[in-house]
């Protein structure tokens, strides 16, 4: 799973069947400190997600397609599946010593 | 999904024959601020769209599903023509 900020809405009319009524989100995935990983993804919206969240995404297909209930014939890849409160990093390993 | 602009169609006169009848486009992927961003790629039609169309696409695996043989070496698909995207 990413990790990701939601920035925007994509509206499409005509689009693939199984997407009608499926709200999709313009996602900007961050780095585990928070920061822009410069990357981007269209997610579809499972925990009602709005501009600004912080959201947890999934970006593969049999996990998108089961969440989505669309079947084996699901063209799908990214949903937000979670809202992200905090997140605790560890803090950096000490070098082995020689 | 990413977003894209339709930048032209491709012809091909000899293909495999699990693409026959399928429509090619050229795509230029966007960045999240809807400049192109990255090299152009080829991408299976869906969703009879035109050049200058924005779009999504999709990579991977599942851009063979919509295509109307199953079993075919697609790597990208358009999955819906872009109407407007909202930013926050």
């Amino acid at each position: 799973m990413k990790i990701g900020r939601v920035i925007g809405t994509v509206v499409a009319t005509l689009k693939l069947p199984h997407y009608r009524g499926e709200k999709q989100l313009l996602v900007k995935l961050l780095e585990p400190d928070g920061s822009d990983s410069g990357d981007y993804v269209v997610a579809f919206d499972r925990c009602q997600a709005g501009d600004g969240d912080v959201v947890l995404l999934i970006d593969e297909g049999n996990g998108a397609r089961q969440t989505l209930q669309t079947g084996p014939k699901g063209v799908v890849r990214a949903v937000c599946v979670g809202f992200v409160d905090s997140v605790d990093l560890a803090p950096a390993p000490k070098p082995f010593a020689s | 999904m990413k977003l894209g602009r339709v930048i032209g169609t491709v012809v091909a006169a000899k293909q495999l024959d699990c693409f026959q009848g399928e429509k090619f486009l050229i795509v230029q992927p966007l960045d999240e601020n809807l400049k192109p961003d990255g090299e152009p790629l080829v991408a299976n039609d869906t969703q009879q769209s035109g050049p200058g169309q924005m779009v999504t696409y999709i990579g991977g695996r599942e851009a063979t599903i919509p295509l109307g043989e199953p079993f075919n070496p697609s790597d990208a698909a358009i999955t819906g023509i872009v109407d407007e995207v909202a930013r926050g």
